[in-house]
C-alpha cells in the first residue's frame, strides 16, 4: 500500500502539471481558477471581516471614541460592500463551483475555459477599483447606495464603488453563464438531470440568478453613476426622479443576491450529509426542485424591503405574503436533510459538524426572516439589530459555515491531502460559539430598539454589545485556525487518496488532487447520485486518527 | 469500465476545443452562452426601460413634450439604417453557408459601414440637444417653441423643467449605451470580418459568425423598441 500512495502522490496532476506565475495568471483549467478565486476572495474576507471587528471595537463602549461618525459609516459601508460583493457572492459558486462542476458531471472543464478566466480578472479589476476607493478616502452611502444620498449629498467616493461593483458584476454573469452551459451540454453519458448531485442542482438555481438579477443591479450602478458623473435625473427628486425606483430596482437584484449565496451553501449540505450519514439522500426530487423554487419566488419578495418606505399597502400585503412562501422549499430542504441523518450512522467529521451548524443557524435565520415579512412586526424592528442579526445568521451562519464545510470536505481531493481532524473540530466549534455569541444578542438588542448604522447608542445597550464584541474575537479565531491549518497540510499532511470519505460523486472516483482533464477516460454513469447503499464506507476512516 | 470508454486523446476537427466531444456539442455550447448573454443584456436594458415606463405613466405631458423635440427624419433614417444592417448580416451568414467568401466579407463591411452611419447621425443628434440646451444639467431649458400648445402654470415652471428632464435622461441613458453596444458591435465585426477574410469560416464553421450576428440582430431589436417610446410617443400633443 505504501508504493501505492507514493506513486499516487507523485502522478501528474493539476497543480504540478507546469509552474511559474505565467501557467496560473493564463490558466484555463477550471480548477486552478477556483484556486485564484479562492487566494482572491479570502483577501478580501479578511479586508471585510478588518472593517467588521473596527465596527465591534466601536460598538464596545456607548460613547462614539473609536472612530468619528463619518469613519463609522465608512466602515459599515465597505464592509458591506465587500462583504457582499467581493466574499460571499462568489465565494461558494466561483471556488468549490468552479472546482467541481465539471468534474462532478464528468466534464474535462466548463464550457468556455477562457471565459472563465475573463471572469477573475474582471473580478480582480473590480477588486482593485475597490481597494482603490477602499485607501484613497472610501464610501459612506450604506452598501445600499441608497438615492438621493449617493447621487447628491455624499461626498465620498461613490462612483468609484458603484463601477467596481458594476465590473465585479460581470464576472459573476459569465461564471453564472458558464455553469448554465456547462450543465446543459457538457454532462456525462448517462449523467442525466436526476443523477446531477444536488450541489450541481443548487448551484445551477444559483447560476439562473446571476444571469436574471445581475445585469439588473449592473444598469442600476451605472444610472447611479450617471446622475452623479452627468448630471442625469433619474432618481434624484430634485430632477423630476423617483429614489423609490432605485429601491425596487436595487432590491431585484439583492433580495435574490441573498440566495446566491445560501443556495450553493444548501447544495454543499446536502453533498455532505448523505456521505457522513452513510445513507441515500431523502426526497432528492424534493431537494433539487426546492433550489428551484428558491430561485424563482426569490425574485417576488424584494419589495419586502421597503415596507416602511412608503409602497401602497396592497403591494406590501402581496410581498408580504410572497416572502412568507419562500420558507417552504427553505424548511422542505431543512426536513430533508434531518431525515436522511434519521437512523444513519452518522459520524462527527469537520464537514458534518459545519453542515449541523448549517442547519441550527440557517433555521434561526430563517425563522426570523419570517418575522421581518410580518407587515406589522416589520415596522418595529425595521432597521434595528434585529435585522442585522437576521441577516448574518442567514449570510455568516449559512452561507459561511456551508463554504468552510465545503471547504473541509472537498479539501482533499483540491489539495490531496488530509487536513488534521481535531484542528478542524475544533476550529468548527469556535466557529460556532464565536457566532453565536456575536450574533444572537443582535437579536434581543434589536427587539429592545438598537438602531442599526449608529456609532453611539444609549449605556442600557452596552452589556449586550460587549457579549456580541467579545463574541466576534472569538469568531476571528475560528476564521484564521482552518488558514493556519490548510496551509500546514498542504506540506505535512497526509496524502488524502481518491475518496477519503467513502464518498459518492463522480469528483471521488478520478484521483486527489485530479489531473487537468479530470478523468483518465470521460465516465459513463450507471447509478443515481447517492448511492450510499452500495459504497462501502473508507476502510481507515480519517477522522479516527 | 470495459464497456466502450470514450477515450480522452480523441480526434480534433480543425476548430474544435479539446473539451468537447465533438463539433456538434462545441457548437450547441456557443449557440446556448450567446442566447443566455442576450437575456442577460435584456435584463440589462430591462432596468432602464422599467424606468422609462414608470416615468411615463407619471409624467405623460413632460414625455410628450419630450418626445416632439426630438429629430424624427434622422431617428426614422436611423431605423431604416440599422434595418439593413441586419439584412446584410443575415446575408453574410448565408452566403458563409453557401461558401461564398468575398460575397461574406463585402457584406460584413457593409453592416459595419450601417453601424458606423447609424453612430455618425446619433452624434448629430446629441450635437442638436447640446445646441438647444436639453442636456440635463444645470443649463437646461425649455424654449417657447418646445413648450407651444402646452398649458404650464409659471408657478409650476420649475417643477415641470424638472420632470421634463426625466426624459431627457432616460433619452441620453437609453440611446448613450445603445450606442455603446454598436460600438462594441463594430469592433466585434471588426475582427469577424477579418477571421472571413482570412477564410477561417465555411459551411462546415461559422459558429462565431452566427453569434456575432445574434449580438447584432439584438441590438438592433432594442433600437426598433427605443425609436417609438422616445420618438413616435404624442407627436401630435394637444393639452
Amino acid at each position: 500500500m505504501a508504493t501505492t500512495a507514493n506513486f499516487t502522490a507523485e502522478r501528474e496532476n493539476y497543480l504540478n502539471a507546469n509552474y511559474g506565475v505565467r501557467s496560473w495568471l493564463l490558466t484555463t483549467d477550471h480548477k486552478r481558477i477556483a484556486l485564484l478565486y479562492l487566494a482572491s476572495i479570502t483577501f478580501f474576507f479578511f479586508v471585510g471581516g478588518f472593517f467588521a471587528l473596527m465596527i465591534r471595537l466601536e460598538l464596545l463602549t456607548p460613547a462614539g471614541d473609536l472612530v468619528m461618525a463619518d469613519t463609522y459609516n465608512k466602515l459599515f459601508t465597505m464592509h458591506g460592500q465587500i462583504m457582499v460583493f467581493f466574499f460571499l457572492i462568489p465565494s461558494i459558486p466561483a471556488t468549490l463551483g468552479n472546482f467541481l462542476v465539471p468534474m462532478m458531471i464528468g466534464a474535462k472543464d466548463l464550457a468556455f475555459p477562457r471565459i472563465n478566466l475573463i471572469s477573475w480578472y474582471l473580478y480582480i479589476i473590480g477588486g482593485t477599483l475597490m481597494m482603490h476607493c477602499v485607501l484613497t478616502g472610501g464610501v459612506d452611502t450604506g452598501w445600499t447606495f441608497y438615492t438621493p444620498f449617493s447621487t447628491a449629498f455624499s461626498n465620498t467616493k461613490v462612483i468609484e464603488a458603484g463601477l467596481a461593483i458594476f465590473i465585479n458584476g460581470f464576472s459573476s454573469i459569465l461564471t453564472g453563464l458558464n455553469f448554465v452551459v456547462t450543465v446543459h451540454r457538457m454532462r456525462a453519458p448517462g449523467m442525466t438531470w436526476t443523477r446531477l448531485p444536488l450541489f450541481i442542482w443548487s448551484t445551477y438555481a444559483t447560476s439562473v440568478i446571476f444571469l436574471l438579477g445581475t445585469p439588473v443591479i449592473a444598469i442600476t450602478l451605472l444610472l447611479v453613476v450617471f446622475e452623479r458623473a452627468f448630471h442625469l435625473g433619474i432618481f434624484d427628486p430634485n430632477r423630476g426622479g423617483d429614489p423609490l425606483l432605485f429601491q425596487h430596482l436595487f432590491w431585484f437584484y439583492s433580495h435574490p443576491a441573498v440566495y446566491i449565496m445560501i443556495l450553493p451553501a444548501m447544495g454543499v449540505i446536502s453533498e455532505i450529509i448523505p456521505c457522513f450519514s452513510r445513507k441515500r439522500v431523502f426526497g432528492y426530487n424534493f431537494i433539487a426542485m426546492s433550489s428551484i423554487a428558491i430561485a424563482v419566488f426569490g425574485f417576488l419578495v424584494w419589495a419586502h424591503h421597503m415596507f416602511v418606505a412608503g409602497i401602497s399597502l396592497y403591494s406590501a400585503l402581496v410581498f408580504s405574503a410572497l416572502s412568507y412562501l419562500v420558507a417552504v422549499p427553505s424548511a422542505v430542504k431543512v426536513f430533508n436533510w434531518t431525515a436522511t441523518m434519521y437512523k444513519g450512522s452518522v459520524t462527527f467529521s469537520t464537514p458534518m459538524l459545519y453542515a449541523f451548524g448549517f442547519i441550527g443557524l440557517f433555521t434561526i435565520g430563517g425563522l426570523t426572516g419570517l418575522f421581518l415579512a410580518a407587515l406589522g412586526l416589520d415596522v418595529h424592528v425595521h432597521d434595528t439589530y434585529f435585522v442585522i442579526a437576521h441577516f448574518h445568521y442567514i449570510m455568516v451562519g449559512g452561507a459561511v459555515m456551508g463554504f468552510l464545510g465545503g471547504m473541509h470536505f472537498w479539501w482533499p481531493k483540491i489539495s490531496g491531502k488530509l487536513y488534521p481532524e481535531a484542528w478542524g473540530r475544533l476550529a468548527a466549534a469556535i466557529v460556532f460559539i464565536g457566532f453565536n455569541l456575536t450574533f444572537f444578542p443582535q437579536f434581543v438588542l434589536g427587539y429592545m430598539g438598537m438602531p442599526r448604522r449608529y456609532w453611539q447608542y444609549p449605556p442600557e445597550f452596552q452589556v449586550l454589545n460587549v457579549l456580541s464584541t467579545a463574541g466576534s474575537t472569538i469568531l476571528a479565531v475560528g476564521y484564521l485556525l482552518p488558514m493556519v491549518y490548510f496551509t500546514w497540510s498542504l506540506r505535512y499532511g497526509k496524502p488524502a487518496g481518491n475518496n477519503p470519505w467513502g464518498a459518492a460523486g463522480l469528483e471521488w472516483q478520478t484521483q486527489s488532487p485530479p489531473t487537468t482533464f479530470n478523468f483518465d477516460e470521460i465516465p459513463i454513469v450507471t447509478q443515481e447520485a447517492y448511492d450510499y447503499e452500495n459504497i462501502p464506507a473508507p476502510e481507515e476512516v480519517p477522522l479516527e486518527r | 469500465m470495459s464497456d466502450s470508454p470514450i477515450a480522452l486523446e480523441h480526434h480534433l476537427e480543425p476548430h474544435q476545443q479539446h473539451h468537447f466531444v465533438d463539433m456538434e456539442q462545441q457548437k450547441h455550447a456557443a449557440s446556448l452562452g450567446m442566447w443566455l448573454f442576450l437575456a442577460t443584456e435584456l435584463m440589462f436594458f430591462g432596468g432602464m426601460f422599467c424606468a422609462y415606463l414608470i416615468y411615463r405613466w407619471s409624467y405623460p405631458v413632460e414625455f410628450g413634450v419630450g418626445s416632439r423635440t426630438l429629430n424624427l427624419p434622422l431617428g426614422a433614417a436611423n431605423t431604416a439604417v440599422l434595418i439593413c444592417s441586419s439584412l446584410t448580416v443575415a446575408l453574410s451568414i448565408r452566403a458563409t453557408q453557401m461558401g461564398k467568401r468575398t460575397l461574406t466579407v463585402v457584406l460584413l463591411l457593409l453592416t459595419m459601414v450601417f453601424g458606423l452611419t447609424f453612430l455618425v447621425i446619433k452624434g448629430f443628434e446629441w450635437n442638436e440637444k447640446y445646441e438647444k440646451h436639453h442636456i440635463p444639467g444645470a443649463s437646461f431649458r425649455l424654449s417657447a417653441e418646445d413648450l407651444k400648445g402646452v398649458n404650464v402654470d409659471p408657478q409650476q415652471m420649475q417643477d415641470f423643467q424638472a420632470r421634463t428632464q426625466t426624459f431627457y435622461s432616460l433619452y441620453f441613458a437609453m440611446t448613450g449605451l445603445h450606442a455603446l453596444h454598436m460600438i462594441i458591435g463594430v469592433g466585434l465585426f471588426l475582427y469577424l470580418t477579418y477571421a472571413a477574410w482570412k477564410g477561417q469560416y465555411g459551411p462546415a464553421y461559422y459558429t462565431p459568425l452566427e453569434n456575432g450576428g445574434l449580438y447584432w440582430h439584438f441590438v438592433d431589436i432594442v433600437w426598433i423598441y427605443l425609436f417609438p417610446l422616445l420618438y413616435l410617443i404624442d407627436r401630435n400633443l394637444q393639452k
